[in-house]
C-alpha cells in the first residue's frame, strides 16, 4: 500500500496499533505509519491462541529489514485467533496492513478500554505533531 | 580519497542492460567450490615422516564419512586470484572513509600490527607455562593498569572477547553481586537509545529489560528513571555519550538515583572515544565498564578481525571478576591468579584475544595520557565540523539534527523531511553514497529517530575528507530534488547492486554442501 491510509472504522493506539472492535472481540494490527517506518517485514511469529494480552503492553514482535519491534496491544483480552498466513507471507503487513496483514483476534476482557483509544482523525493529527 | 566513482553508464547511472549478468559478473559470482578441476592442487604435502596410522584404529568406520569431502581443487594462481578479487570487492577503512556510527572506524596504525606480529607475541602458545611467558603477562598487567586509569575503576579483566561479551560479563557480575548479598533482582534498566546488544545481553543473563524514555535534550528522562528505579532493579546500563552523540549532563543525579535503590550502574564503553582522558566513568559513579579495544584502541574490526571487550569494576564488584586475573607478585614477577572463590568463572578459553591486547597497549603507549585526550578532543571536533557542514542550507532542511545543537564524537540526523519532500529514504541516500566512494553511516538506528542517519567520523580523518563527504550528501540531495529515481536505483558502481534484503533475511544461503 503505497499511500498512507487510516480507515475511519478503526480505533488507534499511540504506539501505532489499530483495533477493529466487533462486539466482544477485536482484530488487532499495526498502522500504515508503523509498517512504513519499519520497512519490509521479514518475520512475524504470532503468539499462541489463548495467550492473554494487556493494553499498552507488548504482545508480540515484528521483524523488518531495519529492526525488530515490539507490537503493543491497544486493548486487553485473550487471543482467540492468529493470522497464520503471515508466517509464509509477512509482507502482507506492508501490503495490506488493515486487511490481510491483520495480526491477531482477541476476546476483550474490558470493552470499556476502547474509550481511551483515538479515532482516525485524532491519530492522524498525532502523527503530524 | 573520494575519487570520482567509476560509473558504468558514464553519468553514475546504470548502463542500458541487455538483460542478465555480464560474463564478468557471472565469473565473479562463482564461489571457490565452483572453480578448479579434479586433482588440481595449490599445495603438495611432503611425504609423512612418521609412521602412517591405521584409520580403523583411530576412528571406527561407522563414524567416518564414506566419500571424501568435496573440497575445492584449485591451483595456487586460481586460489590467489580468487581471494585477491574478493578482497578488492570489499569496502574497507584502508580504502575509504567509513563513518559508521557508534563503530569508531578509526585508522589502525601499522606500528601496532608490527608489534602484534612479533614472534614473541604471535607465536606464544596459550598453554605456555606462565613462568616462561612473563613478557606477555607483564604487557597484560600493564594494560589492566592503563585501562583502570582511563576508566577510573581499579580492577580489570581482559578476558571478554568482544563488546557484547564484556556486556554479558558486566550483567553476570551484577547478578553475582546481588545474589551474594542474598537479593534476587530481575530488572535491568536501559534507555530507548541503547545499543541492541544491551537488551540482548540482559535476556541472555536471564533478566528482564525495562526501557527508559529519552528527554528533550537526548539524555535519560530522569523523571521516568525515578518512577522505574525500585528495589527489583539490578542495574542501569548506560552509554555516555549515548548513541545520539549526547553527553548526559545529569549523570551524577542518575547515579544517585540508581545507587539509592541499591542497583549497580553499568557503563557501555561503545562511545569511549569521545571522552578518553577527559572524563572517567568511575568518577561519574559507574560500577562496571566495558571497553571496546577494537573501537577506541585501534584494531582492525567490522569483519576485519577479532574484538576485545575488557571490563573494569569498582571494589565492591571486583570479587566476582572472571578468572584468572593477571597479578604481580611481591618479587615483581607475574602470575595468573586462579584462586578467586566468588568469581563468575571463565567467559572464554585462555586469556582473551591477545593480539588485540598488544595493539591496544601499543596505542596507549604511543599516545600517552595527553595523546589519548587529544584523540578524543579531535574526534569531537571532527564530528562537530562535519555536523556544522551538514547544518548548512541545502542539507539541514532535509536532514536536520535529531537532538541538541552540538554533538560529542557522533551525531544522528533525521531523514524524515528528506523522505517527505524529496521522496528518497535514508536507505536510498546511504546506497547512493557508495557511488561517491564512501561507506554509508549507520542507518535506521537509534530507533527513536525517524529515518535515522548516524555519523561517526573519528579523529583520524582529514578536514578534506569530511568536507568531501558533506559535499557528497549535498550533491545527492540536489540530485534527488531533480530526480529521486537516481538515488532509489543506487548503487551503480559497486560489484553488486541493491541487495534483496527480504530474501537475505528470509532465505539466506549460508551453506555449501560438501
Amino acid at each position: 500500500m503505497a499511500e498512507a491510509s487510516y480507515p475511519e472504522d478503526l480505533l488507534y493506539h499511540p504506539e501505532h496499533d489499530w483495533a477493529r472492535v466487533e462486539g466482544e472481540q477485536a482484530t488487532l494490527g499495526i498502522t500504515w505509519f508503523a509498517q512504513d517506518a519499519l520497512g519490509e517485514v521479514v518475520f512475524f511469529e504470532p503468539p499462541a491462541v489463548g495467550t492473554s494480552v494487556a493494553k499498552d503492553a507488548a504482545y508480540t514482535e515484528v521483524e523488518s529489514v531495519k529492526a525488530v519491534s515490539d507490537v503493543i496491544a491497544p486493548l486487553s483480552g485473550e487471543i482467540v485467533e492468529v493470522n497464520g498466513a503471515l508466517a509464509e507471507n509477512p509482507q502482507a503487513i506492508n501490503e495490506d496492513p488493515y486487511g490481510d496483514g491483520w495480526l491477531v483476534r482477541v476476546r476483550l476482557s474490558d470493552p470499556s478500554e476502547r474509550e481511551a483509544l483515538m479515532d482516525a482523525a485524532s491519530y492522524v493529527s498525532s502523527l503530524a505533531s | 580519497m573520494n575519487l570520482p566513482a567509476p560509473s558504468p553508464g558514464g553519468d553514475g547511472r546504470a548502463p542500458a542492460s541487455a538483460g542478465g549478468p555480464s560474463p564478468l559478473q557471472r565469473e565473479r559470482a562463482r564461489t571457490i567450490f565452483q572453480k578448479g578441476a579434479t586433482s588440481r592442487r595449490a599445495f603438495q604435502c611432503p611425504p609423512p615422516d612418521v609412521p602412517e596410522a591405521d584409520p580403523d584404529e583411530l576412528l571406527p568406520a561407522r563414524f567416518r564419512r564414506r566419500e571424501p569431502p568435496r573440497l575445492p581443487e584449485v591451483s595456487e594462481p586460481e586460489l590467489v586470484r580468487h581471494y585477491v578479487t574478493l578482497s578488492k570487492r570489499n569496502f574497507d577503512l584502508d580504502s575509504g572513509f567509513y563513518p559508521l556510527g557508534s563503530c569508531t572506524m578509526k585508522h589502525n596504525p601499522r606500528l601496532h600490527e608490527r608489534a602484534a606480529a612479533l614472534a614473541g607475541h604471535a607465536r606464544l602458545h596459550p598453554l605456555q607455562d606462565p613462568e616462561r611467558a612473563q613478557g606477555a603477562l607483564e604487557l597484560m598487567w600493564r594494560l589492566q593498569g592503563a585501562l583502570a586509569e582511563i576508566s577510573g575503576l581499579p580492577h580489570v579483566s581482559l578476558q571478554p572477547s568482544a563488546g557484547s561479551a564484556g556486556e554479558l560479563a558486566g550483567v553476570l557480575l551484577t547478578r553475582a553481586y546481588h545474589e551474594d548479598r542474598g537479593e534476587q533482582r530481575h530488572k535491568v534498566l536501559a534507555p530507548d537509545t541503547a545499543h541492541g546488544t544491551n537488551p540482548a545481553t540482559v535476556s541472555m543473563a536471564g533478566l528482564e529489560v525495562v526501557k527508559l524514555a529519552t528527554d528533550a535534550e537526548g539524555g535519560v528522562d530522569v523523571d521516568d528513571l525515578r518512577v522505574k528505579a525500585d528495589t527489583d532493579v539490578a542495574c542501569l546500563m548506560l552509554t555516555n555519550p549515548n548513541t545520539l552523540g549526547v553527553f548526559d549532563a545529569n549523570i551524577e543525579e542518575i547515579a544517585a538515583i540508581v545507587h539509592g535503590v541499591g542497583a549497580t550502574l553499568y557503563y557501555d564503553g561503545a562511545n569511549l572515544n569521545a571522552v578518553m582522558g577527559l572524563s572517567r566513568p568511575g568518577d561519574m559513579g559507574f560500577d562496571i565498564v566495558h571497553f571496546n579495544l577494537h573501537k577506541s584502541f585501534t584494531q582492525p574490526h567490522g569483519g576485519g578481525g577479532p574484538g576485545s571487550g575488557p571490563i573494569a569494576t569498582s571494589e565492591r564488584i571486583a570479587p566476582y571478576l572472571p578468572r584468572p586475573l593477571v597479578v604481580r607478585r611481591e618479587d615483581g614477577s607475574f602470575a595468573l591468579e586462579h584462586q578467586r572463590p566468588k568469581s563468575i568463572g571463565r567467559l572464554r578459553g585462555f586469556h582473551g584475544n591477545y593480539g588485540c591486547l598488544v595493539r591496544a597497549y601499543a596505542y596507549i603507549c604511543s599516545l600517552g595520557a595527553d595523546g589519548l585526550r587529544d584523540a578524543s578532543e579531535a574526534a569531537v571536533l571532527n564530528a562537530n565540523h562535519l555536523l556544522a557542514r551538514l547544518c548548512q542550507k541545502g542539507v539541514a532542511e532535509y536532514l536536520p539534527l535529531a537532538y541538541g545543537r552540538l554533538c560529542m564524537h557522533e551525531f544522528v540526523l533525521s531523514g524524515g523531511p528528506m523522505k517527505r519532500e524529496l521522496k528518497i529514504k535514508t536507505l536510498d541516500l546511504a546506497k547512493r553514497l557508495l557511488d561517491h566512494g564512501f561507506h554509508p553511516p549507520t542507518v535506521y538506528f537509534p530507533l527513536l529517530v525517524e529515518e535515522a542517519l548516524m555519523v561517526e567520523p573519528t579523529e583520524t580523518e582529514t578536514r578534506e575528507t569530511l568536507d568531501a563527504f558533506a559535499e557528497a550528501i549535498a550533491a545527492i540531495l540536489a540530485e534527488a530534488a531533480e530526480d529521486p529515481a537516481v538515488a532509489e536505483g543506487a548503487p551503480y558502481s559497486t560489484p553488486v547492486r541493491r541487495l534483496d534484503e527480504v530474501a537475505a533475511a528470509k532465505q539466506p544461503v549460508i551453506r555449501e554442501s560438501l
